[in-house]
């Protein structure tokens, strides 16, 4: 009898991996075929306006890419005041609640806050305000992934760095972060990894364009959002853009977080 | 007790933990001589570990300690001061080059071998890299690890043993030329052939500095040390010469200590 329960619930685990692996294998294979048809050397040497998706593709990585490079420096002095400063403190422990319920906000929450604060302000979207709005979303993923990684650096290790006579801060950059290092790393491309493919932070706040543009102060091309309004075109050659754009970024996500991973095992070997 | 050259003297010496009620230690006297090895020993929770911590005042990384008595640290030009004044971060990261520290589990800071050493160095306010080379090396040698990695300075010091690393750890203290260094159960994680290597260097450090340590082993005090503090529940029991605390103890609860009759 216990024999025959062990084995239904075998089997019944299996056939539950066995669905999600399903649907993972169903989408990818979705996006493959549909994508490939409008996947060409063309799209990614045009904007566009003329068929192609390399404004969109610059302007993500763009977005993106400013909002962690000022997502990174703040959100890891945050992780390091909670881990190394403010630990046990109320002051600390609210900032770190406040930061885990910041996870999990809905994105289209962050974008519609964004659109309140900058966009209606100021009369239209612009690249500044998808920026900021995939800082929001970035920080608290930053905050917590340093904090987590310092706190598995080992106490024996501070303690040591203060008994030859190192400052606090001196063994929290030269020691700490480096023992955390990896960890840490890891975090960021998997935070870079998370904004990059984000649509519903950007949907009203950087909107997008089908030109190519530098102007951070305008409408900003995005693929996400693009790939959005050329979902629901009635002409049958943009939704095939589409698909060639949602195939392209999913690769481009994966890719990186297989480079996150990358990371984690080098340390171990 | 007669005039002895003393590098440490506490005195009347009692400490709280954090949010706790009653004292880890209370009225410890005991002088730590210079140039000799003092080994202190008691059953878990003691307080010989809390003791050795008090002598660097490494305990100030957590907020709210309390500390009553005196410590007082024997300068070069023979005045001494109560350390237990020290309030700035000043005054603590100088006690600390003064008053070294190893601890239990090997702490090799994630650099290479060379820097391990350099980097307390460098802090302490040595920036010629000649004079940094060559501290290095005496360092090194003072350890017993220098034949052992000339060749590889460069490397992570990760890499190194347990029983390595933790010369490691005493090379980099001992590159600061201490008055005093606490080694708190240096041995404790490491197999025997490491730790009879340690205690070979213990023996050797104790020609230029004074040595206090905390040890488990009772076997290992009796080995290296001269002076021994046995310890209970917070107590100073008994303080005297290795040799008379092992054969022959005043109190009788050290003499069931040492017996193993309990611990």
């Amino acid at each position: 009898m216990r024999l025959l329960i062990n084995k239904i619930v075998l089997g019944l685990c299996s056939l539950a991996a066995l669905v999600g692996l399903v649907f993972l294998g169903w989408i990818l294979t979705t996006l493959i075929i549909k994508g490939t048809e409008a996947l060409s050397p063309y799209i990614f040497t045009n904007d566009l306006i003329n068929n192609g998706i390399r404004n969109l593709l610059v302007g993500q990585f763009m977005l993106a890419g400013i909002a962690t490079v000022f997502g990174i420096p703040i959100g890891i002095m945050a992780g390091i005041y909670l881990q190394e400063y403010g630990n046990g403190t109320k002051y600390a422990e609210f900032i770190r609640d406040l930061s885990d319920i910041m996870i999990s906000a809905p994105s289209i929450v962050i974008g519609t806050f964004v659109y309140a604060i900058i966009v209606i302000p100021t009369g239209h979207t612009s690249g500044w305000a998808g920026i900021f709005a995939l800082f929001i979303m970035m920080l608290p993923i930053v905050v917590r992934a340093t904090d987590d990684m310092l706190s598995l650096v080992p106490t024996e290790l501070r303690e040591a760095g203060i008994a030859i006579g190192a400052p606090k801060y001196h063994v929290i950059t030269h020691i700490i972060l480096r023992a955390a290092k990896v960890g840490i790393v890891t975090g960021l491309i998997l935070a870079f990894a998370r904004v990059v493919g984000e649509t519903a932070p950007l949907l009203y706040t950087s909107g997008s364009s089908v030109y190519w543009s530098h102007d951070l102060s305008e409408t900003f091309p995005s693929i996400t959002v693009s790939i959005y309004n050329l979902a629901t075109m009635p002409d049958e050659k943009m939704v095939q853009l589409a698909w060639a754009a949602a195939l392209v970024l999913t690769f481009a996500v994966l890719l990186l977080n297989l480079l996150g991973r990358f990371v984690i095992r080098e340390k171990h070997h | 007790m007669k005039d002895f050259n003393n590098i440490m003297e506490i005195q009347d010496f009692s400490f709280t933990y954090p949010k706790s009620q009653n004292p880890a230690l209370r009225n410890v006297t005991l002088p730590i001589r210079e140039n000799h090895i003092t080994a202190l020993i008691g059953p878990s929770g003691c307080g010989k570990s809390t003791l050795l911590r008090s002598m660097n005042r490494i305990h100030d990384i957590y907020k709210g300690c309390q500390y009553q008595g005196q410590i007082k640290l024997k300068a070069e030009d023979g005045t001494a001061s109560n350390i237990l004044d020290i309030q700035k971060e000043n005054g603590f990261i100088k006690l600390r080059q003064k008053v070294g520290m190893i601890f239990q589990k090997p702490t090799p800071f994630p650099m290479s071998i060379y820097e391990n050493i350099a980097y307390g160095l460098r802090i302490s306010g040595i920036k010629s890299r000649y004079n940094i080379e060559e501290i290095v090396e005496s360092s090194l040698r003072e350890a017993a690890l220098w034949d052992e990695v000339k060749d590889r300075l460069h490397q992570d010091a990760r890499r190194l043993s347990g029983g390595q690393q933790q010369r490691l750890c005493i090379a980099r203290v001992v590159a600061l030329k201490p008055e005093l260094m606490l080694l708190d159960e240096p041995t404790s994680a490491l197999d025997p052939i490491s730790t009879g290597a340690i205690e070979e260097m213990i023996l050797q450090l104790k020609e230029h500095y004074s040595i206090a340590i905390v040890t488990h082993n009772m076997l290992q005090a009796s080995r290296i040390s001269d002076y021994t503090g046995f310890m209970y529940l917070g107590d100073l029991v008994e303080f005297n010469e290795t040799d008379t605390i092992f054969l022959n103890p005043e109190k009788e609860q050290t003499d069931r200590y040492i017996t193993g009759k309990f611990g």
